[in-house]
Parts: structure tokens; C-alpha cells; sequence
């Protein structure tokens, strides 16, 4: 399989993801099996495929919210897992403030304002003090575009504002890896195009990103490589224009046929 | 039909102070079940734990299968056996506060459950320990929720508290009991012990609105 393509500017650098033969069951039903992988620092990787293929759970595992059985996973200089067994809780910690994540349904702190969700994570974590999490809170909100929502409560955000605040929030604590998990799929489809601006404004910046989506369209415009996973698997891996107008797997040809209408 | 209310007024001073004891008693009762509430209503989130899983839950089954008369004689008449004389009052705070932590711990367990399990994700992905985002993620959100059913907890016990009559304290039963022994007017007295209850589950009632009011202006309950 190739995990490394050759139109990527960042390949002869070390990998900043390294996931060897990760593995994951619920009961008798295999959720991920032996999976390999690699992202470079840099590398926007889009991983699509239907649902239940297993591509929410293979994100969740690099930072450990799901736990890996088989396998290892070496992330932003930490190994996660070891042969199937993670990393305990101090340095699991550790790891999590270097890896940021964005999920599907923003789970913003809605007793906090937009600056103490920012602001929670480096203050308490990384001990910064109050006005220099909030300055740089306020940075990280013009960002993405909400410098007027500074003070505002999170239920009276729209849903493409909460997921703005979430990537900041995240974006805080300086993580060297975002996991995006479908940041899109719970917006009404006005406001998808707001929040892609902003991961495209972090993939232009050189953020190392990894993204679940089906939002096809981003993946063709931003992805370096577009990952096809099925049943568990990786079915093919490649930079976006291969993928789309010559895929190599029926599979990838057939899911892509579902979801853009046509070959 | 002759009501005679002249022993209930002459007794007055001692019925007030009675009902101040009361108050006493079943707020640090309630203080006291909070705290065991919230231990054992954490305990009780995780069975991958059993050891702590099985205590708590043996405490709150054993708890609320047995009733609050018999833990209080047992706490007064039982513990002298073993050499522990306690001071009534702090017998009927410990036997309260036991009692009412039970309650506690589910309802705390309830509201903690209720927050959105991506709360507690998104507080771990960040890099907070599990007692850091319990801390200043969950339990603030859980806190409000159980406001309204902390209330009707603390009614329930400031109404259970005349038990403690029993245990030789002077609370505003006993002292109307005192007044009933020399007057032998138990009907008037106990409209006016009713009236004294109704009146402090009445005033925490319009306190707790007034709480929950100002937690709902301020965005913390949607």
C-alpha cells in the first residue's frame, strides 16, 4: 500500500504519526484490523469511507479515547501504544495536551464563556496565567474569525460558531497533531463552508492534520493523502487527484460512486 | 368545639428555639449527606472498580432498606455498647446526615450520568485528568442539576427531623411535646408544630426558586 506518496513536500521527513498493525474488537465484532500507517508533520490526511467502516474509531484511538488491543501507535513523539498496550494515565495526559481533537457535536463547556473554554486547558495544564491565556485566546478567536464572541455563552452560538470556538479551544494548547472527527456532519450545510475555511486557513499554516469527514470536495482541495477505509481496513491510500479520477479498488471506486453520484 | 392556643403562646420562647434546633440540625445533617452523597454517588460511576462500586452501593442499599427511627436508636442506644457516648445532637446530625447521603449519592449519580458523555471526552482530550475534568467540567454542570431534587431532599428531612425528638434533643417536636405533657392540649399544640414545619419547607422552597431563578438568568440552565 502506498503510504507515502511521492507528490508530498514533506516526504523525507520522520513521521510524526507511525501506526503499526492497530487492531480494536467490540466483543466478537472487529472494528479495526492491522491497520498501517503513517503521517508525515504537515500532511493533511482526510479519511472517508461509509459508515461504520471504523474510521471514527481509528481516530479516536490516537489519542486514546478509544482503547487499542493490538498494535502500537507512536504520536507526537510519544508511543501511545505498545503492542497493545496504552500508555498510563500521567503521561497519557501529557500526550493529550499535544495531540487537539474536534468533535462531531462541538461539546463545548457551555457553563464556561467562548474564553473560558479557551482559556481552561492552558491555564490549568500548562499553568499559563490568566491574561496570557486570554490574550492568546483572543488571538486564536480572531483566528478563526469570532473576535466579537469573546464573552459570549456557548448556547447562543450557531453550530458553525460553536465548532470555530472548539478549534480554538483546542488549537490553545499548541497540540503538534488535530484529529478532526467529522467537524462538519452535525452543521445545517450553510454553515459547513465557515468551518472548513478555518481547517483550511491550519492546513495552509503547515498544522499536521488528520480529518474523518465526507465533506469529498474538502478532501479533493486540501488533503495530501485521502485514506479509504472499509470493514476495518485501510482499502487504499492516496493524494486526492489519484484517488478520485483513478482509483485502483473496486471498493474505493464503488463508495465513491455512492457518495458523488457518479464514477 | 373549644380550642384553647393560651399554653401554646406561654410556651412560645422554648417552641422557637425548638424550631431554631430543628433548622440547626437538618442543615448540617444535609451538609453532612452532601458530602458523603457526592463520595458515594462517585463511587457509584464506575463498577470497573468493585471494591469501591460494592461499598457504596452496599451503604446506599442498606441505607434506604432500613428505616431512619432504627439507625437513629441504633447510632443512640447502640453505640454506648461499644463505649461510644455520643452528644444527642451529634447523634441525630450523624444519623440524619447517614440517612440523607443515601439520597444524595443517587441523585448526585443522576445528575453527574444526565451531562453529556462528550463533555467528559472533550475535557480528556485536552490533557485533563479524569478528577480534573470532574472537577471543573462535569460537577459544575451536574451541580445545577441537582438543585431541584436537592430541595425536595432537604424538605424531606427537615420534615424527618422531628424523629430526633426521640433521641432526647429539643428540637421544636420535643418542646411541643413538653407543652402537651402539662396542658394536655395536644390538638392545638400540633397544629402549631404543622404550622412551624410548613412554614420552613415553605421558606427553603422560595429560596431554592429564588436559586434556581438567578442560575437560569445566568445561562447555567437551559
Amino acid at each position: 500500500m502506498n503510504t507515502n506518496p511521492s507528490s508530498d513536500p514533506s516526504s523525507g521527513m520522520a513521521p510524526i504519526i507511525r501506526i503499526r498493525g492497530l487492531g480494536k474488537r467490540y466483543g466478537g465484532h472487529v472494528v479495526l484490523k492491522g491497520i498501517d500507517f503513517e503521517v508525515r508533520p504537515s500532511q493533511v490526511v482526510v479519511v472517508i469511507g461509509p459508515s461504520g467502516s471504523g474510521k471514527s474509531t481509528f481516530l479516536r484511538c490516537c489519542n486514546g479515547l478509544e482503547r487499542a488491543e493490538e498494535g502500537t501507535i507512536e504520536i507526537a513523539g510519544h508511543t501511545l501504544v505498545q503492542d497493545g498496550h496504552m500508555l498510563a494515565e500521567p503521561a497519557l495526559n501529557a500526550l493529550r495536551t499535544e495531540v487537539g481533537m474536534v468533535f462531531q457535536s462541538f461539546n463545548l463547556f457551555p457553563h464556561l464563556s467562548v474564553l473560558g473554554n479557551i482559556t481552561l486547558g492552558p491555564r490549568m495544564l500548562r499553568g499559563t496565567p490568566a491574561a496570557e491565556a486570554e490574550a492568546q485566546a483572543r488571538e486564536l478567536l480572531a483566528k478563526v474569525g469570532l473576535a466579537a464572541k469573546a464573552e459570549a455563552m456557548p448556547a447562543s452560538l450557531s453550530g458553525g460558531q460553536k465548532q470555530r470556538v472548539a478549534i480554538a479551544r483546542a488549537l490553545a494548547m499548541r497540540p503538534r497533531v488535530m484529529l478532526f472527527d467529522e467537524p462538519t456532519s452535525a452543521l445545517d450545510p450553510e454553515l459547513v463552508g465557515e468551518v472548513l475555511q478555518v481547517m483550511k486557513l491550519l492546513a495552509a499554516e503547515g498544522m499536521t492534520m488528520m480529518v474523518v469527514t465526507h465533506e469529498m470536495g474538502f478532501a479533493r482541495e486540501v488533503a495530501d493523502v485521502v485514506v479509504v477505509m472499509d470493514g476495518g481496513g485501510i482499502v487504499e491510500a492516496a493524494p486526492p487527484q489519484e484517488l478520485f479520477s483513478a482509483p485502483r479498488q473496486e471498493r474505493t471506486r464503488s463508495f465513491l460512486q455512492a457518495v458523488l453520484g457518479r464514477t | 368545639m373549644d380550642l384553647d392556643f393560651s399554653p401554646v403562646w406561654a410556651g412560645w420562647p422554648d417552641l422557637a428555639h425548638g424550631a431554631w434546633v430543628t433548622v440547626q440540625i437538618t442543615a448540617c445533617a444535609l451538609g453532612l449527606g452532601c458530602l458523603l452523597g457526592l463520595l458515594a454517588g462517585m463511587g457509584r460511576l464506575d463498577r470497573s472498580r468493585p471494591l469501591v462500586y460494592g461499598l457504596c452501593t452496599a451503604y446506599v442499599a442498606l441505607i434506604r432498606g432500613t428505616p431512619l427511627l432504627v439507625q437513629l436508636f441504633i447510632l443512640f442506644f447502640g453505640l454506648p455498647h461499644f463505649g461510644i457516648l455520643l452528644p444527642a445532637f451529634l447523634c441525630g446530625v450523624l444519623g440524619m446526615g447517614i440517612y440523607s447521603g443515601a439520597y444524595v449519592s443517587e441523585i448526585v449519580r443522576g445528575a453527574i450520568q444526565s451531562v453529556d458523555r462528550g463533555q467528559m471526552e472533550a475535557a480528556r482530550s485536552i490533557g485533563m485528568s479524569w478528577g480534573q475534568a470532574m472537577r471543573s467540567v462535569i460537577l459544575p454542570q451536574a451541580v445545577v442539576r441537582m438543585i431541584p431534587p436537592l430541595g425536595n431532599e432537604f424538605i424531606a428531612l427537615i420534615k424527618n427531623s422531628a424523629l430526633v425528638s426521640l433521641l432526647t434533643i429539643h428540637d421544636v417536636m420535643h418542646e411541643g411535646q413538653k407543652i402537651i405533657s402539662v396542658s394536655y392540649r395536644s390538638l392545638e399544640v400540633y397544629l402549631v408544630i404543622a404550622a412551624v414545619y410548613f412554614v420552613l419547607t415553605g421558606l427553603v422552597t422560595l429560596g431554592l426558586r429564588h436559586i434556581e431563578q438567578r442560575l437560569r438568568a445566568g445561562g447555567m440552565v437551559q
